[in-house]
């Protein structure tokens, strides 16, 4: 390439990922950024109800919210879009989303090594210090170099990513 | 049916938006199934791993359903937690989810679920969720 790829940004990137797909169908949208952090918002609405007897968001959306914001997040702390697949993905659910109210994910990435990148944030309705939920995930880079994945799933020769 | 509990076969509005539906029964717990298509697409061609996530939700929850009208209770259910594991990626064809109740207490249960997509001996995920039960 005579040209290095532009630095990942989320802002940008989600101009074009929202637009189709599981995420466009949600109607998620970029809300903030940090040097290895993403929010996103999911949008009320209707039809993503879990319970008909109260108006919240469902969990299955809250997942998939946590979960492309996780994708985003290690792209930002990475600095590059390299397609990653979730390995693990928890979700604690600290209460219910207040009625007819948009929830919003932040998610950072806290350590990469060549092979493995991993994630933790929470889903709030407006206040950060009140989150619907925590999650905590593991990703895997996909076609990495099994040699290199092999080496960095081994702890002791391990020594993380140094491309940031 | 009181308003707010969902039967067998009656799933929740966001799981009918995504487009799963009741496949099957089997020894009295639902199979529940989703087609692919640009609704549950992640990377091209393949299930977006929220979409996976919410098929095993759901499955779970049709399971603790199932297994609660089967004793005639019929509580309001909160998710406590959930971990999925992405065993294989989900290609572009239908997926499966059964749910199976590890524990049924009083207050709470724990649901083991499975997708899969060919193959049921060969799960695309498997999630493990704690209910509690108001």
């Amino acid at each position: 390439m005579t040209t290095p790829p532009a630095r990942f940004d989320a802002r940008e990137a989600s101009k074009w990922f929202f637009q189709h797909g599981h995420t466009g169908w949600l109607g998620l949208r970029f809300t903030d950024q940090g040097d290895n952090w993403v929010e996103l918002e999911l949008p009320w609405r209707e039809d993503l109800l879990g319970d008909r007897s109260r108006p919240v968001l469902a969990s299955g959306p809250i997942i998939s919210l946590m979960d492309m914001a996780s994708g985003m997040a290690i792209w930002q702390a990475s600095g590059a879009f390299k397609p990653v697949a979730t390995l693990d993905l928890r979700v604690d659910y600290q209460r219910p989303a207040r009625e007819r109210a948009s929830v919003r994910g932040r998610v950072e990435c806290y350590r990469r090594t060549r092979s493995a990148a991993f994630v933790r944030g929470i889903a709030h309705d407006g206040d950060p210090d009140d989150p619907v939920a925590h999650v905590a995930g593991v990703f895997m880079t996909i076609g990495a170099n099994p040699r290199e994945a092999n080496r960095a799933l081994d702890p002791a020769i391990n020594g993380g990513e140094t491309d940031a | 049916m009181p308003e707010g509990q969902e039967g067998l076969g009656e799933l929740p509005a966001y799981a009918r938006s995504l487009g799963i539906t009741v496949h099957s029964e089997d020894a009295g717990m639902p199979v529940l199934t989703v087609d692919f298509g640009p609704m549950v697409e992640g990377r091209p061609a393949h299930f977006h791993g929220g979409a996976t996530a919410g098929l095993l939700e759901t499955a779970g929850y049709a399971a603790l359903r199932a297994a609660l009208l089967a004793t005639g209770r019929d509580p309001q259910l909160k998710p406590i937690n959930i971990t999925v594991q992405y065993l294989a990626a989900g290609k572009s064809k239908p997926s499966f989810a059964i749910g199976r109740i590890t524990r049924l207490g009083r207050r709470n249960a724990n649901v083991t679920v499975e997708a899969w997509q060919d193959d049921r001996a060969r799960p695309i995920a498997t999630a493990v969720m704690n209910i509690l039960m108001v």
